[in-house]
């Protein structure tokens, strides 16, 4: 018997430091970079200072994030069964706001801060907008924070808070520098963006006069309530909000003219997160809130398939090098929605490894798309040319993803098809696979024509003038730098394909599981609230 | 009341929506408030009818009025409103750069289209794209 309470003793001795500090663990990736924005703000004139706090917050949200996966992948103590909850302000789990992070919501944070963190340093180097605006920092913490609270909310308003407060400082990132081009895109860009949020709060309203609830948990247990006609037009309600933010077909219209606008470094990081940030909501809500007979299958693979093939034909007929990676975001999240939409384990963890090296890659992508216009002057496939001989590095540079994402046998992307497919076929959704197959072909056609044009052959015109600053010879260290370690980490996914893939694989089957969020979610009511 | 309520939620998201398809960008903004004004009139009408202040031990909880979808209706206005004020920003910029408020093509997309109805482009023809493309950089 003693030695029965003694083992207790132990065992409680090894949870409860660690879950004590596990519970402040998960607000810190939204509390902290908001508070350093503020500091931001007073640091205004100190360029430096902001740059130290910038930078040291996110090392910060990277070592948080890394601790949490690790945790919350392990599923022992407060986050038992790979969920773990805080409770803002300590209320009782419906009435205040739950932040709830899983598997997924854990990878997606770890990789959203390295990306923020790597494209931080990159924007940094690249002496433009970083350097001529104080309002830079401030704004890039606020998404940095909007983008994570989006992920481990688990309140559905407080989801749309989290949208806003990401969207507004993209809209600020966007149309930074005041440009007419920027302010013709960025227009367009808030207008959708804001119909979207619109039509959100327009569901939140009517979800909530049907169910009485908005936190998420609470929503999924009463869905099984409402008649399904009313369930089908939430589901469809909300894969439409989420799919405007998200670029899935026939919504993706504003993404491939509004990206490219932007400067170098705030275009990559809305390319890497923030169409992802929208995929993400449309898994979470689909699958934690909705019961199977509302989910909407077969109309996200029709869907799924159109996005794939529209963005790579758009990514086809552009010249201009960050129009055609845009587009091909479009094609891209077609993949992840195909995923989601088999509604199959295999098909899920497909999906979420898909988002994850997506994210990276196209990162990476844009971080080059960038070097080459600072190299050759020049973005236009038709204008530059024969980087290959002047600027070997940025060559290997783009290739290592450019591989990736057509996906060549090696690497991640390659993996993330096959799962994809081998879901489909496993699913007999033989369409979906044709014309994912097609897209892939096309892809790599998109991708061996950047190479061609860019770094084989001639420059049209002869010799452009490159358009780094006068007296500057060299691309600056630190661009180069970020951008070695965002390509390095998509050839790391590939190294660590497997584990990744398992680790995607236990997310998915969380995902398909509601009861175990709902139930960490609404059992934690007597530690919260005692 | 949630009759008139729900009439009027209606019509500003009719109205809006009209106004939202037009090509002047200070109706479209205006659209775009109108809208918000709807859907936050939506949430407000989506707790249900009158009732008490919310306040414990003041009077019976079931006479209450539903606090959250106010609160939430507050929240949802001040987003509104600052996003509306940064549109308007835009709108000034985008007023003074160009001269007018129509919302102008992008360029981009007349060249591509230009390029697919003529099968080529003439040389002009791309010197004047690339010029306007400069301009917008510039």
């Amino acid at each position: 018997m003693s030695g029965l309470t003694s083992i207790g003793f132990i065992a409680a001795d090894v949870t409860a430091p660690g879950s004590g500090s596990f519970d402040a663990l998960i607000p810190l990736p939204v509390v902290l970079p908001l508070l350093a924005a503020g500091l931001s703000v007073v640091f205004a004139h100190f360029r430096n200072v902001q740059r130290v706090i910038s930078v040291v917050v996110l090392l910060g949200l990277v070592a948080n994030n890394i601790i949490l996966l690790t945790l919350v992948d392990e599923g022992t103590g407060d986050a038992a069964g790979g969920i773990a909850v805080s409770q803002a302000g300590g209320w009782v789990a419906p009435l205040g706001i739950s932040l709830v992070v899983d598997r997924l919501a854990a990878m997606m944070l770890l990789v959203s801060s390295l990306m923020l963190l790597s494209v931080l340093v990159y924007a940094i180097g690249q002496h433009a907008e970083e350097r001529r605006f104080a309002s830079f920092h401030p704004v890039y913490l606020v998404l940095a924070g909007g983008v994570s609270a989006s992920f481990i909310t688990g309140d559905l308003f407080n989801l749309f808070v989290a949208f806003e407060m990401m969207l507004v400082s993209s809209y600020v990132l966007l149309t930074l520098g005041g440009r007419a081009g920027q302010v013709r895109s960025g227009m367009s860009y808030v207008v959708i963006s804001l119909i979207a949020s619109t039509f959100f709060i327009t569901a939140l309203a009517l979800l909530y006069s049907a169910t009485g609830t908005v936190n998420m948990a609470e929503l999924a247990e009463r869905m099984p309530e409402l008649s399904s006609g009313v369930r089908v037009g939430f589901s469809l309600l909300l894969i439409a909000v989420f799919g405007i933010k998200a670029g899935i077909f026939p919504l993706f219209f504003w993404l491939p003219d509004s990206y490219p606008t932007a400067p170098n470094a705030v275009t990559a990081i809305f390319a890497g997160l923030l169409t992802k940030v929208g995929v993400y909501a449309i898994i979470r809500t689909q699958l934690l809130l909705f019961p199977p007979d509302a989910q909407q299958g077969t109309l996200l693979l029709v869907v799924a398939g159109c996005t794939m093939l529209v963005g790579v034909l758009g990514a086809l007929s552009h010249d201009d090098l960050q129009r055609i990676l845009s587009f091909h975001i479009v094609s891209h999240i077609g993949y992840m929605i195909m995923g989601l939409a088999l509604f199959t384990l295999a098909g899920i963890a497909g999906a979420v490894f898909y988002v994850i090296h997506h994210i990276v890659v196209k990162t990476a992508l844009f971080l080059v798309a960038g070097l080459v216009e600072l190299k050759a002057g020049s973005d236009r496939l038709s204008r530059v040319g024969g980087l290959v001989r002047s600027a070997p590095m940025i060559a290997i540079l783009f290739a290592l993803p450019a591989l990736s994402i057509a996906g060549i046998p090696p690497f991640s992307g390659f993996v993330a098809k096959f799962a994809l497919v081998s879901a489909g076929i496993e699913a007999q959704q033989w369409g979906i696979v044709v014309v994912s197959l097609t897209v892939s072909l096309l892809t790599m056609y998109v991708m061996g024509r950047i190479w061609s044009n860019v770094f084989w052959g001639t420059p049209e015109d002869g010799e452009i003038a490159d358009r780094l600053e006068p007296g500057v010879t060299k691309v600056p260290i630190l661009m180069t730098a970020s951008t070695v370690v965002v390509v390095g980490l998509s050839v790391a996914l590939l190294v660590f394909a497997g584990p990744l893939y398992d680790l995607a694989e236990r997310a998915a089957a969380d995902l398909l599981n509601p009861q175990g969020y709902i139930d960490a979610v609404l059992g934690s009511h007597s530690e919260a609230g005692g | 009341m949630s009759v008139l309520l729900a009439f009027a939620a209606a019509m500003l998201f009719g109205t809006g929506t009209w106004l939202l398809l037009q090509r002047r960008l200070s109706r479209i903004i205006v659209g775009v408030g109108l809208i918000g004004h709807g859907s936050n009139i939506l949430l407000l009408t989506s707790g249900g009818g009158r009732g008490l202040p919310p306040i414990i031990g003041s009077a019976d909880p079931t006479d209450f009025a539903d606090p959250l979808p106010q609160a939430l209706a507050l929240t949802s206005i001040v987003i509104t409103f600052g996003v509306t004020a940064f549109l308007f920003a835009v709108g000034f910029r985008s007023w003074k750069l160009t001269n007018d408020d129509i919302v102008e093509d992008d360029v981009e997309d007349r060249y591509i289209a230009r390029r697919a109805a003529g099968a080529e482009v003439v040389e002009g023809e791309a010197a004047e794209r690339e010029r306007a493309i400069e301009e917008d950089r510039a």
